[in-house]
């Protein structure tokens, strides 16, 4: 059924008893064109794009839990394309512009919100540098501008600018940048995917891989063997280990990041502000939650929790820029495995396992960059080769050396 | 977390810096394939869910590297180790 | 004043300590030893609060930390707090509250308009539809519902009151001052355990603070006293009551809040309001209680409905009866004490509805009306519980009048501790709730935590507990007397939800979640109790659920037709109550918000009038403006130009020193470096760079050779400490059989560049005379100790600016002497001191690098730094930078930028495109690091990496800056843009 205003007075007055579930719980069928592994945000986008896009609809999604389980179910929601480096750029921006028609496009209301980015900068290095990524995004025709400090004063008035032990010098915004419904981004793509024809299965781990001459030709699962001419993987934090089963060691780390939700609140914060003298960023949902993060734990972890020093840090920063927080409680913290890669940018791409492929290294920037990466690992697996934007993505670029660390902090995953 | 450092006891891990797995080692970059085994070294990671042998820097301490032995699934550490060999 | 339900006798309060406190403007009495809750209900006031969604009028339901309805504003003006649970409010005189999320009053709240609404707004609604048109989202309904959620306003400014954070170590960590929790404080504590007994309320007992229990016949508040008094007596047992242990983290470690002075209207002057705890504890026994549950039927959410445990607190502990006639609607026997209790506190029980066939037999002397096999359908009336609607077993409806519904639906061990680590809990049939799973290492679970629900067995589990964690961190088990209580009924059938209900049956109060949304979510598919919960809010409101969980995944098993073991829990998260930003934060706020560094020369500086700026941790001296000088610019201009016509003083003891030791240290020097130190003679510094692993530049600096076996290396500032530890990874991990040991000295040494043509007639005039200083006997590079009166100083000659220069080193204590000797030596050479800008622009006329270039990003070839990068040796980097894209002859390399019109500005982060070519992505060709206005050179100068740039000097391109408008068009040089022979350097 058609999700409309319309539809939704109907079944008011009938009791909402004509609300069908919002994907089938598919039985795995013994064969499949393409397999996905892993129902997350860039699973499910990655079977909808290869059913709307490429015709592609003897698909299956695999999902060991529930979908969304993952880290598209415990971010902090926030989609912007305000990146630095070629490689980065133009797909981060493609992902932007799929989020602009995303819900008429899955007829899903995902709350796709452009409230604008704003990153703070504390230095006049810092507004250097912060320029200079400013000006690569007009390269790539994406909306940037730098402020002064006036300017982010009035946008923002209840910041610390006269007491801060960083003062606020100015801050570069992406107005297009926002936030969306993270659950809805899975639910919305999930639908989409069913309605198409895609098999949705959950509670179905995978425990091995079928590869006969250098090509894959099936896996194993908790719910039995399953044939298939192509899987892609899209398993996040779990990536080394799935990948593993079929024998590849990867430029991957798992990391916990943590995430925090305050008590709801009326309206007090507008956009997404980001801290340049640390690592913080906030915004608050339309329920009124403020949401809210910060580095990562920065060790190597598959507990989906963290540690008290990260918590202390974030608030700490949130406190530097905001001293209005004080009495604000911070209801919520959790943690999600982060596939962090060793250059702090994701990999899109085959593997020396023909018809395997790999969609991994999203660090914890994975959420904005759903749509694309759903569009572009759709296309490599439909094409078998890069759509355009996620040309540079590859897996071999840490032994060419053409790299993509926006941060310039080398192989060490845990600086990215 | 608390790591047990030898020298100075449990601490926490706030103390210490993380680097990560301490089982690569580098290769002789003499020998014939020096780049595809610096390669390796330099990003290929098991990246374990269980066991995992990793490098922390007891920088706000005595300063030692350190092998600590960590379950990545339940953080329990198992052994704390001088990265330069030897004991107390 | 008289509160009108305050009971006439009875009750843990001071009726000689009357406090006055106002709600929603409206002034009332209270006693101290009240709660805001139980003044309230002592004045008759029912409606608290409204719901989040629907706008509905909400009561008190609870006495505790699980809340979820009645919440206000506390306070005003700054010190405002959002969604305070009025249950955990003491009382204080003067308090100020404000119901919330109500316009324009609480009694008549336009937002109720929602509740007419709610057929459209189920679960799950806002999904469906405002997706048309598009543009309408952002622009008309996501205002309109971010306006209507939310619940209360933050306070908007800064918090006026602070904070602490505090640690502290014990051998058990108790938490939950109750019967089980105060047994095992005192188990481990005769013991000899170091002990921290930790309670979230104000005052010790738990349960029996709010029960009529008996303990080895004593009443249970005397018995408390009792064995409160031993345990203050402990030596090492330390009692913290309003502290709430929130989370548990990894290896024995707890964060807690206590709520230090939140029972005063303001902290007194140099306490804080709240302390954060960091407790780490050998073993810890949580006592934690268990947090009675709703049952769904319609209307279950009015006001004067409220938890049956919840109204024997308010009768017996604070003489506040919920109402005047109290009906009882339970599944288990321990409602029916509400029952009694009501009776003795003289309150009229209008009857008690039991689900169960059987009542328990021993209530059965107290002669009231019992309705056994019957359940509540309805609760009639609006703003309050005028009477309800009674089912039997046969399907007769009775009506009772009653102004207050005492619900008791079982009770939810408070299990969240065990699970912040990953343990989950497991369902009991018998309990029919879930009990502790698998608990954080060193973690016991003692009383109704653990689902001992009965007195006698929590006492007899906490000593059980304490003793044991006691054993376990190696103390003897102390002899022990057991306290003799009863051994109360508290049998009980499952009911989740009363089928007959024909009004909206809440689960989740505060989130107006009803059992229909649960049963909408299922049908659409969202029956993973993520997704349920995901789907429609469930458990997310400010109580986390503490009221609602266990009854909606009860629901959902019964509608998707599975056990509710299958079900499962979603994720019991930390904290168990929500933390301050302030108490997490502690004084780490504002200025404090992270320690600074300063030089030693700081306090000259300061009087000097010097400007400063944050580098990293630092604060330095940035220029030093004198009077007359119209901006920094000019300030600027002056320190260079004086600088290079005689001499200038620049501190440097930001740099990072590391004094490396040892028979291997210059072998170790050229591993760690990309050229070679082993042929630096004694007496002689060089510089050096030093790539990470991946091929990349990490840092540079100068090293100078001391001694055959000893060296002293210096870093930029900012990559200091990650250059030592890069250092020691080098030595510990890859080659621990070098000889050779390292100690950072960057504290210990004060050091100024002292740069320009007369920076050695300063330093003749300060170096001992013994020690030749000309350029022959201490040429360009030259490094020595020397003594600079009796102080042993180093010298070497090393420049950055251009100038002939050196930096003279004194041990820190010294440097404020140091840096006022070297001005007066000065003086008479019209010395000036320079700051940061001046260091800045000089090393940009010079062409260096600093960490503007140094970004992590650039390779040696790309800085023009390739020469260094030996052929002849192996050193860390040199394998990675031989990667086919690393040495793609398009890569950005540095030179030199000036504007073709020498009168524009350069600005660094404008991207270089051709001139002419269209402003893609594809002609970026790369970027301009540093600026800055040359005093030299009259104009402004950059530094930048362009493709193939040295093969393109004298080129022009264009350096694209539209973030700024400052596009300009810039000739490509250089990099070396003043004294290109280095004459300079010699004198």
């Amino acid at each position: 059924m058609k999700y409309s205003v319309f539809s939704l007075l109907r079944e008011a007055f009938r009791g909402h008893a004509g609300w069908t579930p919002a994907w089938r719980k598919a039985e795995p069928k013994s064969e499949y064109d393409v397999v996905i592994v892993g129902g997350g945000g860039h699973g499910l986008a990655t079977a909808y794009y290869l059913a709307k896009v490429h015709g592609i609809t003897n698909v299956a999604v695999l999902e060991k839990g529930y979908i969304g389980s993952g880290n598209a179910g415990r971010n902090t929601t926030i989609i912007r394309s305000n990146y630095l480096l070629p490689g980065n750029e133009p797909f981060y921006e493609w992902s932007m512009k799929l989020w602009e028609g995303l819900e008429q496009d899955f007829n899903y209301n995902a709350m796709v919100s452009q409230r604008g980015v704003l990153n703070l900068y504390h230095s006049d290095q810092q507004r250097d540098a912060f320029a200079r990524r400013g000006n690569a995004m007009r390269l790539h025709d994406v909306d940037a501008e730098l402020l002064d400090r006036d300017a982010v004063r009035a946008m923002v008035p209840f910041l610390d600018y006269d007491n801060a032990r960083f003062p606020i010098h100015g801050g570069l915004l992406q107005r297009r940048g926002g936030t969306a419904r993270h659950d809805a981004v899975v639910w919305g793509y999930a639908r989409g995917a069913d309605l198409r024809g895609v098999d949705i299965i959950e509670n179905c781990e995978v425990t091995g891989f079928d590869i006969a001459g250098g090509r894959v030709t099936g896996l194993d699962t908790t719910r039995g063997s399953i044939k298939a001419k192509k899987i892609g993987l899209a398993v996040a934090g779990n990536t080394s280990r799935v990948a593993s089963l079929a024998g590849l060691r990867l430029p991957i780390e798992s990391h916990v990041l943590q995430a925090f939700v305050s008590e709801g609140i009326k309206p007090a914060i507008d956009c997404v502000v980001t801290f340049g003298a640390g690592h913080f960023y906030i915004s608050q949902s339309d329920k009124g939650g403020l949401v809210f993060g910060g580095d990562i734990d920065g060790y190597n972890s598959y507990a989906w929790r963290g540690n008290l020093p990260t918590v202390a840090d974030v608030m700490e920063e949130g406190m530097a820029i905001w001293p209005g927080l004080g009495r604000i409680r911070m209801l919520r913290q959790w943690g999600g495995l982060m596939d962090m890669s060793m250059d702090g940018s994701p990999i899109i791409d085959r593997t020396p396992v023909a018809g395997l492929y790999l969609n991994c290294g999203w660090c914890y920037g994975g959420f904005k960059a759903t749509p694309a990466s759903g569009w572009c690992f759709a296309h490599l697996i439909a094409r078998d080769e890069p759509y355009e934007v996620a040309a540079a993505l590859r897996l071999d670029r840490y032994a060419t050396g053409a790299l993509i660390d926006e941060r310039g902090a080398g192989a060490q995953p845990n600086l990215h | 977390m608390r790591i047990p450092c030898p020298y100075c006891g449990p601490r926490g891990n706030d103390e210490f810096i993380y680097l990560g797995d301490a089982t690569v080692r580098r290769p002789d970059p003499q020998a014939l394939g020096a780049s595809d085994a610096f390669y390796e070294y330099v990003y290929l990671r098991d990246n374990p869910s269980g066991l995992h042998q990793e490098l922390w820097y007891h920088g706000g301490g005595c300063r030692s590297w350190l092998v600590v032995t960590r379950n990545t699934r339940t953080h329990e550490i198992s052994d704390v180790t001088f990265a330069a060999g030897g004991k107390l | 004043m008289n509160a009108p339900h305050r009971l006439a006798q009875g009750g843990l309060i001071d009726r000689a300590r009357p406090l006055s406190f106002v709600f929603d403007g409206q002034a009332y009495a209270g006693c101290a030893g009240d709660t805001l809750a139980s003044a309230l209900m002592a004045n008759g006031v029912k409606l608290v609060g409204r719901s989040f969604k629907y706008h509905r009028p909400r009561g008190i339901l609870t006495a505790g930390s699980d809340e979820p309805n009645a919440l206000v504003e506390l306070r005003t003006g700054p010190r405002r707090e959002p969604n305070t649970r009025v249950t955990t409010v003491e009382l204080y005189d003067g308090l100020v509250a404000a119901s919330q999320n109500r316009w324009p009053s609480l009694a008549f709240d336009i937002g109720a308009v929602n509740d007419w609404l709610s057929r459209f707004l189920v679960a799950g609604f806002y999904y469906k539809t405002f997706m048309c048109p598009a543009k309408f989202w952002e622009m008309l309904y996501e205002p309109l519902i971010r306006r209507a959620a939310g619940l209360g306003r933050a306070a908007g400014a800064g918090d006026p009151d602070h904070y602490e954070k505090a640690f502290a170590h014990c051998d058990v960590l108790v938490i939950g001052g109750g019967p089980a929790g105060l047994m095992a404080a005192l188990a481990a504590g005769r013991a000899g355990a170091r002990v921290i007994l930790a309670d979230e309320d104000f005052r010790l007992g738990g349960r029996l603070l709010a029960e009529r229990y008996e303990i080895d016949g004593k009443p249970g508040t005397e018995w408390v006293a009792e064995i409160e008094a031993e345990l203050a007596s402990l030596p090492d047992v330390r009692i913290m009551p309003r502290t709430t242990v929130t989370s548990v983290f990894d290896h024995g470690q707890y964060g807690a809040v206590e709520r230090v002075n939140d029972h005063l209207p303001v902290p007194p002057e140099h306490e804080p309001r709240q302390r954060g705890w960091k407790i780490v504890a050998k073993r810890a026994v949580l006592a934690a209680g268990a947090l009675e549950r709703s049952i769904a039927f319609g209307n279950n959410d009015r006001p004067g409905v409220m938890l049956a445990g919840a109204v024997r607190a308010y009768a017996n502990r604070y003489a506040a009866a919920p109402g005047r006639r109290v009906a009882v609607f339970t599944n288990n026997d321990d409602g029916w004490r509400t029952a009694a209790d009501a009776h003795a506190a003289g309150i009229e029980v209008a009857a008690v509805i039991d689900s169960r066939a059987e009542p328990p037999a021993q209530f059965a002397a107290l002669g009231i009306e019992v309705l056994t096999g019957a359940q509540v359908s309805h609760v009639h009336g609006g703003q309050g519980v005028r009477g309800i609607d009674v089912v039997d077993a046969r399907g007769r409806l009775t009506k009772i009048d009653c102004d207050v519904l005492a619900v008791s639906g079982g009770w939810n061990p408070a299990v969240h501790l065990t699970c912040h680590l990953g343990g989950k809990p497991v369902w009991s049939d018998n309990l029919a709730a879930f009990t502790p799973g698998a608990t954080p290492p060193g973690m016991h679970v003692a009383g109704a935590a653990n689902g001992a629900l009965t007195l006698a067995e929590c006492l007899h589990a906490g000593v059980a507990a304490g003793a044991m964690a006691a054993v376990e961190c190696g103390f003897p088990i102390a002899s022990f007397m057991m306290p003799s209580a009863e051994d109360e009924a508290s049998g009980v059938t499952a009911l989740w939800h009363v089928e007959e209900s024909r009004a909206k049956a809440f689960v989740d109060f505060q989130n107006d979640v009803t059992v229909e949304d649960i049963a909408l979510a299922n049908r659409e598919g969202f029956s993973s109790v993520e997704h349920l919960k995901r789907y429609t809010t469930l458990g997310m409101a400010t109580d986390q659920g503490k009221a609602a969980n266990v009854t909606g995944l009860a629901i959902l098993a019964d509608v998707s037709g599975r056990a509710i073991a299958e079900v499962g829990t979603t994720t019991y998260r930390p904290p168990y109550v929500p933390v301050s930003f302030g108490a997490m934060t502690g004084h780490h706020r504002s200025r404090d918000f992270r320690p600074v560094r300063l030089a030693p020369s700081h306090q000259w500086a300061e009087e000097q009038g010097a400007v400063f700026v944050e580098a990293g941790a630092w604060l330095r001296a940035q220029y030093y403006p004198r009077d007359g000088e119209k901006d920094w610019l000019e300030t600027v201009n002056r320190e260079v130009t004086a600088t290079r016509a005689s001499v200038g003083v620049c501190d440097v003891s930001t740099l990072g020193k590391i004094e490396i030791e040892g028979a291997d240290a210059a072998i170790f020097l050229d591993r760690v470096y990309t050229n070679t130190f082993s042929s630096l003679p004694v007496g002689k510094s060089r510089y050096g760079l030093m790539l990470r692993e991946d091929g990349f530049v990490m840092d540079d600096g100068t090293t100078s050779r001391l001694a055959p076996e000893r060296f002293v290396m210096t870093t930029t500032t900012a990559q200091a400490g990650r250059v030592m530890q890069h250092l020691e990874f080098c030595h510990q991990v890859l080659w621990p059989e070098l000889d050779v040991q390292m100690v950072s000295v960057s504290e210990q040494w004060a050091q100024f560049s002292i740069a320009g043509p007369r920076s050695r007639a300063v330093l003749r005039k300060l170096v001992d005379e013994r020690y030749d200083l000309s350029d022959k006997a201490f040429p360009h590079l030259a490094a020595k100790e020397v003594a600079v009166g009796s102080v042993t100083a180093r010298l070497f000659r090393l420049s950055f600016s251009g100038e002939m220069a050196y930096e003279l080193a004194v041990p820190a204590r010294y440097g404020d002497a140091a840096i006022r000797a070297i001005m007066a030596a000065g003086e008479e050479f019209s010395m000036i001191p320079y700051g940061t800008e001046a260091l800045g622009t000089m090393r940009i006329e010079k062409g260096h690098v600093a960490g503007n270039e140094i970004n992590g990003q650039l390779t040696a070839r790309d800085l023009g730094l390739g020469r260094m990068m030996s052929s002849r040796k192996d050193y860390v980097g040199r394998v990675m930078a031989q990667r086919p894209a690393l040495l793609e002859p398009d890569r950005p390399v540095l030179v030199g930028f000036r504007p073709a019109d020498r009168k524009a500005r350069l600005r660094a982060g404008a991207h270089f495109i051709p001139l002419g070519a269209t402003v893609t992505a594809a002609n970026d060709e790369g970027h301009m690091t540093s600026v800055a206005f040359s005093p030299m050179l009259g104009h402004w100068i950059g530094l930048g990496v362009l493709k193939r740039g040295p093969q393109r000097i004298g080129e022009r391109v264009r350096a694209y800056d539209p973030v700024r408008n400052g596009d300009v068009e810039v000739e490509i040089c250089s990099p070396v843009f003043f004294d290109p022979e280095g004459a300079r350097l010699y004198g």
